[in-house]
């Protein structure tokens, strides 16, 4: 009987893309993961604690990768995180249905040489293709514990959890002779004390730039695969390649899979006479059913809190304080009664395309269509995500690989309606001139970004390798699975934009209440007058970089007559400069993050000449 | 009588097979392929072929992926038989 062993303190989770890492992360976690963005880096990891035995462990859900040895962002900071020695151990997550794949990650794993277990997520799925797994034959061949799980439905948790104080560095099955001397010549001349050897030892060989003492014995090392004629780095690849097969030949059978409804799905969803009208049905449904979620959700929220906006405003009275306070109150409730209900079934059923696998299927009927505007199939999501909220836009363009194309979807995605805009373009133009201006407004945008996306994919031409996706089987989601992932991007949404909303009402009281709105109104009628509107729309025209919705709800406010007193043209005038102009401050953060200021700075000044210019054109063709 | 016959992936019509058996250009393209299982030797079946000029689709050892035209233009598949598939 062995001593109990001690637990890892910090487990990172490794695995390759629609292997089901994040759902095996919620599942032990239980979606109490916090955000946090790896330190330089815009990569985000999710980290959350575990209990284990009488221990608590931190868990790190690194980014799906293929391999750890790659140049894209999610490698590289998957890499470098290991690397810094800041995980105790590594649970690798295997599709087992896919293990042949899976273990070509795993080979890598064991050049690290961190300890290691093996989790083969996803039993369900490989036994539907017809692949039986000896656990215990790939765990002695491995020299690692080697645990099964479902992880969409919690199975195997308790079994992975206990078998961590066994992790364990990967026994790497032997590479061919000329490999093996190759990776030996140049870990020989690597200084002493480097702690990853044969990990670092592979990267010289694939081709990273040798330290000058190291260069001699790497060029050896390449002499001696030279006789393959092949880069170093795909000689390498292939000897894990042929390894991975071969531990997959000793411990799978691979029976006969079973043709179902996904496969024969996919001959319809993928095709083209009917995959067309299924996506606009799709699309079409989404929309339909956040709005008449997002009003019915409305309707039954306004009631109770105008009751309770009207008791607070009675209780804070009428001081500066008082004002101030209530200002942050009303900001709040916007954002409880307004945006929520809109954005909460828009993250719902997004995350349900998401967990069925539709979201890649739309990519590649886009595909085609999306390089015309200088774009790829996986833009698409980024642009879907929008039409939510663009700050989770602007942070999904890190699916893309090169950075030209994550620097054109940011810039093209901000100009997306989000529901803030929506509420916007809804309440002045849906409400005031009818529902069919609005549908021109979301027809006219689409435009206006295709033309945008034109246009700038020939200032910055693709140097883009092309489009490389996995098309992952359809998958059954999981009510609890889409309520978690539904509440964890809704927090990060509320928790961003709350505080926001409330700082920025309560300064417009506080204006208000100073009276120097009038005077800010004044200087901003360079803004107003050329776009024929009230010197009192200036300041929540301005404003409404802070929230999008609040212009609306300051319009309201600022007007003598309230919205009423505008005219059709300038409502459509007021909503169309609105919806180009400079994305909100939470967007502009987003974007500084992911593209650096710079960059930031020109959308911001693009997306508002933009605006003034088509405003000044609806004007001109409304004659406001 | 039957010949082998290389031509590039993205002219694989919709249900023909064929083996990899070279691809054209730097290494950061063929490992980006080699990640997914596209690699010299392996087996693969068109799909489907996206339109508008989009992605081709193929299964490669049971995956579906999704290869971008100019990508799979350079990527030569040997097919056994005549022409015009199978």
């Amino acid at each position: 009987m062995e001593a109990e062993r001690a637990f890892p303190r910090r487990v990172a989770l490794v695995g390759q893309p629609n292997a089901g890492k994040s759902t095996l992360f919620n599942a032990i976690v239980g979606y109490r993961a916090v955000a946090a963005n790896f330190p330089g880096t815009t990569v985000e990891a999710l980290r959350g604690r575990a209990r284990a035995g009488r221990s608590s462990i931190e868990l790190v859900d690194l980014p799906g990768t293929y391999s750890l040895l790659g140049g894209d962002p999610a490698e590289r900071v998957a890499r470098e995180f290991l690397l810094a020695g800041e995980a105790d151990a590594v649970v690798h997550v295997a599709d087992a249905s896919r293990l042949d794949r899976s273990l070509e990650l795993t080979l890598e794993l064991a050049e690290l040489g961190l300890p290691a277990v093996l989790c083969l997520n996803m039993a369900d799925e490989a036994e539907h293709r017809g692949v039986r797994i000896d656990r215990e034959g790939l765990s002695s061949l491995l020299g690692v514990p080697v645990v099964v799980t479902v992880a969409s439905r919690g199975q195997g948790i308790p079994e992975l959890l206990a078998a961590l104080p066994h992790a364990r560095p990967i026994q790497r099955p032997p590479y061919p002779a000329d490999v093996e001397r190759a990776l030996r010549r140049v870990i020989s001349a690597l200084p002493p004390g480097e702690p990853f050897p044969v990990h670092r030892a592979a990267r010289l060989l694939a081709g990273e730039e040798p330290p000058g003492a190291l260069r001699p014995a790497v060029e050896e090392a390449w002499a001696e695969l030279a006789p393959r004629g092949e880069d170093p780095a795909l000689v390498l690849s292939d000897a894990r390649h042929a390894a991975a097969a071969r531990l997959f030949e000793a411990v799978a059978q691979v029976g006969k899979a079973r043709v179902g409804w996904r496969e024969r799905a996919d001959d319809l969803v993928m095709g083209p006479v009917l995959g067309y009208p299924l996506l606009l049905l799709v699309l079409l449904g989404l929309f339909a059913s956040v709005y008449g979620l997002g009003s019915a959700l409305e309707r039954l929220l306004a009631p109770g809190l105008d009751a309770l906006s009207g008791a607070v405003h009675q209780a804070l009275g009428t001081g500066l304080a008082g004002s101030l306070l209530r200002g942050a109150w009303d900001g709040l409730a916007a954002g409880v009664a307004v945006v929520l209900p809109y954005l909460a079934p828009f993250l719902l059923l997004l995350a349900f395309l998401e967990d069925v696998g539709y979201l890649p299927r739309a990519g590649f009927l886009l595909d085609g269509l999306m390089h015309r505007v200088g774009l790829h199939g996986k833009s698409v999501i980024p642009f879907l995500l929008g039409y939510g909220c663009t700050v989770p836009a602007v942070l999904a363009t890190r699916i893309l690989e090169e950075e030209r194309d994550r620097i054109l979807t940011a810039a093209l995605a901000v100009l997306v309606p989000c529901a803030g805009r929506t509420i916007v373009i809804l309440g002045l133009v849906g409400r005031y001139v009818g529902p069919w201006a609005a549908l021109l407004l979301y027809l006219g945008n689409l435009l206006v970004i295709a033309l945008a996306g034109w246009a700038l994919a020939r200032l910055v031409p693709s140097e883009s390798p092309g489009l490389v996706l996995e098309i992952p089987p359809y998958r059954l989601p999981r009510g609890r699975n889409l309520l978690g992932k539904t509440w964890l991007r809704l927090r990060g949404f509320v928790l961003l934009a709350w505080p926001l909303l409330a700082a920025s009402s309560a300064l417009l009281t506080l204006l208000e209440a100073l009276g120097w709105n009038q005077g800010l109104n004044l200087g901003l009628r360079f803004l107003t007058w050329p776009l024929g509107l009230p010197a009192e729309a200036g300041v929540p025209l301005v404003l409404g970089v802070l929230r999008k919705e609040l212009s609306l709800v300051m319009l309201a406010g600022a007007l003598p007559g309230g919205v009423g007193a505008l005219t059709v043209g300038q409502r459509v005038v007021f909503t169309v400069f609105v919806l180009f102009y400079v994305p909100c401050l939470a967007t502009v953060g987003a974007l500084g993050r992911e593209l650096g200021w710079r960059r930031t700075g020109l959308v911001v000044v693009g997306t508002t000449g933009l605006g003034l210019v088509l405003a000044l054109l609806v004007r001109g063709v409304l004659r406001v | 009588m039957s010949f082998d016959f290389d031509r590039p992936l993205a002219d694989l019509p919709p249900g023909a097979e064929g083996v990899l058996v070279r691809i054209h250009g730097g290494p950061g393209t063929a490992l980006r392929l080699r990640r997914l299982g596209l690699r010299p030797g392996a087996r693969v079946r068109a799909l489907a072929s996206g339109p508008f000029g989009g992605p081709v689709l193929v299964d490669v050892n049971g995956c579906r992926v999704a290869i971008g035209r100019g990508l799979a233009r350079r990527v030569l598949v040997r097919t056994n038989g005549s022409r015009d598939g199978g």
